[in-house]
């Protein structure tokens, strides 16, 4: 505690220090966010289990034909995740396997996990009330919290996909991809449709992500928003799988997930990708919309 | 920056931007219909260091969270620097420092990495002088060593450092602390008060909740007292004193001495009252100056001095001979009750 720490800088006049305007909307605070995102191990671990997934299904396919049954093509994609058949041909489909694999259940909960953390784990620390007093502004806050989140989705995805290449280029051989409908496109081209499609599943997971988002500004406790948000992703897939709630079905966010496969088409079928990504903004917005008037009426006492 | 009036007239009303808080019939309904706040009315001065007492669960906290816009107010108005909050938050809290019912940190981040992240939530504060003014904090509450390490391994004292450094990480007009000593050692809180007079004389505001009243009476010019959501006074500490101890105001005289009874008579005879015996001691209320208006805070009118010459001449053989001002904490007792259940 010393009386000499007047020093202040260089600055003539230290009366009012140089501050900047208060109306830019600086970028420091989504730095910061990610950042202290990406540095938590909880983030790394989760990252770890998904870029385990596809090095676990690429060795169980290895293993599997290594035993015989050649390249098992005969069952086709029938009782395995899609495209299993084709790893055995070409190590590229892994990264479409694994995605098929991840997004119903293993994505999504990364995603439910980090989305209902991000305010409620905030305000159950007591961070929040000084990130406001600071002031971090609550619309900036919640669009920091948000684009955090987006972030990961598109960060998870491509772990995903990279971990999946990566064994696949190790465990089987790369070449001419055949997409669905029968024609061939060069490695380049099924690289640079891998990337789309790692896109479009990220894309996918946001609407999740704005229903995480909201459900975190509901409560003060990140656990009690993380298993919501998980809880209510199981009961919408299952919701999903019931016959007689087709009525309904369509208007279920993970409903046109795995519409992703569409873009191994040639000529790509855009129908089942477009209501994909309408159903997504539409979520987005209502949700969106409904986490900001939560979160800028809210008494923050935690 | 407007500068403050470090001497100023302290019964003047204040002149409406001198006020650095001001609140018209804050209230605030919990939902389930709890009172927490009710109709306050506070004002205070620029300059001051200004305290905020009231026993648990009287609304002090939540006070100070509707000041910071945490928390919409049900009722009334409240300006922070001259403009209202909740609205103008953003262009009134970068010059308002605050630690709020305790630090509250990430423990997963360093001290230094924990208020890196704070001043990036500011979008006022400068990103290219951030790290040297973090480290400046960091040096000034006494943790410039301890930065490095995780906040979770930090004691509540290091912690309850790290929260003031938060709140000092630009120069600000006004300093909002709630509770700051909470967890610290004797020589923390020594620091504390070094740095809170510090503070104000360079002219910060302080406005300090607390309910060490021995800490307020030690470094605060004005205080507010609350007691089950209502204000129930605000005034100078001196004021306050002679106000509501009235008669008791001049402090308490006590003398020990073996001819209690001599001693007494003579006591009585110069305007000693409430007198009290018990074994070798006899302790009376000093009376207050007649005119009572302007509390001197230098002690009572009459001369104690004389007071002892007097009893020396009565022959009354004096072992100990002293006066002791009436404290904070008979104010506060007397405002507020004897009771320690906290409110419902």
């Amino acid at each position: 505690m010393s009386q000499a720490e007047a020093p202040e800088s260089e600055v003539p006049g230290t009366d009012s220090p140089p501050r900047r305007s208060p109306r830019r909307w600086s970028l420091g605070l989504l730095r910061s966010e990610i950042g202290t995102t990406f540095r938590r191990w909880r983030t790394l671990a989760l990252l770890a289990v998904l870029a385990g997934v596809p090095v676990l299904v690429g060795i169980a396919v290895k293993i599997e034909t290594g035993h015989g049954g050649a390249s098992g093509g005969s069952g086709g994609g029938e009782g395995g995740p899609a495209f299993i058949s084709q790893v055995t041909n070409n190590g590229l489909f892994l990264v479409f396997t694994s995605l098929a694999v991840t997004l119903p259940f293993f994505l999504p909960m990364a995603i439910g996990v980090i989305a209902g953390d991000s305010l409620a784990g905030e305000a159950n620390a007591g961070t929040l009330r000084y990130l406001l007093v600071a002031p971090a502004g609550r619309t900036r806050l919640l669009l920091v919290k948000y684009a955090t989140t987006l972030t990961f989705c598109l960060v998870a995805t491509l772990v995903v996909a990279c971990s999946a290449l990566a064994t696949g280029a190790l465990l089987f051989p790369l070449g001419k991809v055949t997409l669905l409908s029968g024609t061939s496109i060069s490695l380049g081209e099924g690289l640079l449709r891998a990337l789309v499609i790692a896109c479009v599943v990220a894309l996918s997971l946001t609407g999740l992500a704005a229903v995480g988002l909201f459900l975190s500004t509901l409560t003060t406790s990140g656990v009690a928003a993380m298993a919501t948000t998980v809880g209510l992703l199981i009961t919408v897939q299952i919701l999903d799988t019931i016959p007689q709630l087709h009525a309904i079905q369509p208007y279920l966010f993970p409903h046109y997930w795995l519409s992703f496969a569409d873009l191994l088409r040639d000529p790509v079928y855009w129908d089942q990708l477009q209501k994909d990504l309408g159903l997504q903004a539409l979520y987005v917005a209502v949700f969106g919309s409904a986490a900001w008037a939560r979160f800028t009426t809210r008494d923050i006492t935690a | 920056m407007p500068s403050p009036p470090t001497a100023g007239p302290r019964r003047a009303v204040p002149a409406e931007r001198e006020r650095v808080i001001e609140t018209r019939g804050l209230t605030k309904t919990y939902r389930g219909g709890q009172l927490a706040v009710d109709g306050l009315d506070l004002a205070v001065p620029r300059g001051s260091v200004f305290g905020f007492l009231g026993p648990n669960g009287s609304g002090k906290t939540t006070t100070i969270r509707m000041l910071m816009g945490l928390i919409e107010p049900t009722a009334g108005s409240a300006r922070v620097l001259g403009e209202p909050m909740p609205g103008a938050g953003r262009r009134v809290l970068p010059k308002v420092g605050a630690l709020i019912e305790g630090p509250a940190l990430y423990g997963f981040l360093s001290g230094r990495g924990n208020l890196l992240r704070f001043d990036a939530a500011d979008p006022t504060a400068d990103p290219r002088t951030r790290a040297e003014r973090v480290g400046q904090a960091l040096e000034r509450v006494g943790l410039a060593a301890a930065a490095g390490k995780k906040a979770r391994a930090y004691s509540l004292g290091m912690k309850q450092r790290l929260g003031l450094a938060a709140a000092l990480l630009q120069p600000r007009e006004l300093l909002v602390l709630d509770e700051p000593t909470n967890g610290l050692d004797p020589q923390g809180m020594r620091e504390i008060r070094a740095l809170v007079r510090e503070l104000a004389a360079d002219g910060t505001t302080v406005f300090l909740s607390s309910h060490l009243l021995d800490e307020i009476e030690q470094v605060c010019t004005h205080a507010a007292v609350m007691a089950r959501g209502r204000l129930v006074v605000q005034g100078t500490v001196a004021d306050l004193s002679a106000t509501v101890l009235g008669s008791s105001g001049g402090g308490r005289l006590a003398v020990t001495t073996p001819d209690t009874a001599d001693a007494a008579r003579v006591l009585k005879e110069h305007g000693v009252t409430d007198l009290d015996v018990t074994g070798e001691r006899v302790t009376g209320n000093l009376p207050v100056p007649a005119s009572a208006a302007p509390p001197a805070a230098d002690g009572p009118a009459l001369d104690l001095a004389d007071l002892n010459a007097a009893l020396v001449r009565a022959g009354v053989r004096v072992r100990g001979f002293g006066a002791a001002r009436a404290s904070l904490e008979d104010v506060f007792v007397q405002l507020t009750g004897e009771g320690f259940d906290v409110a419902g």
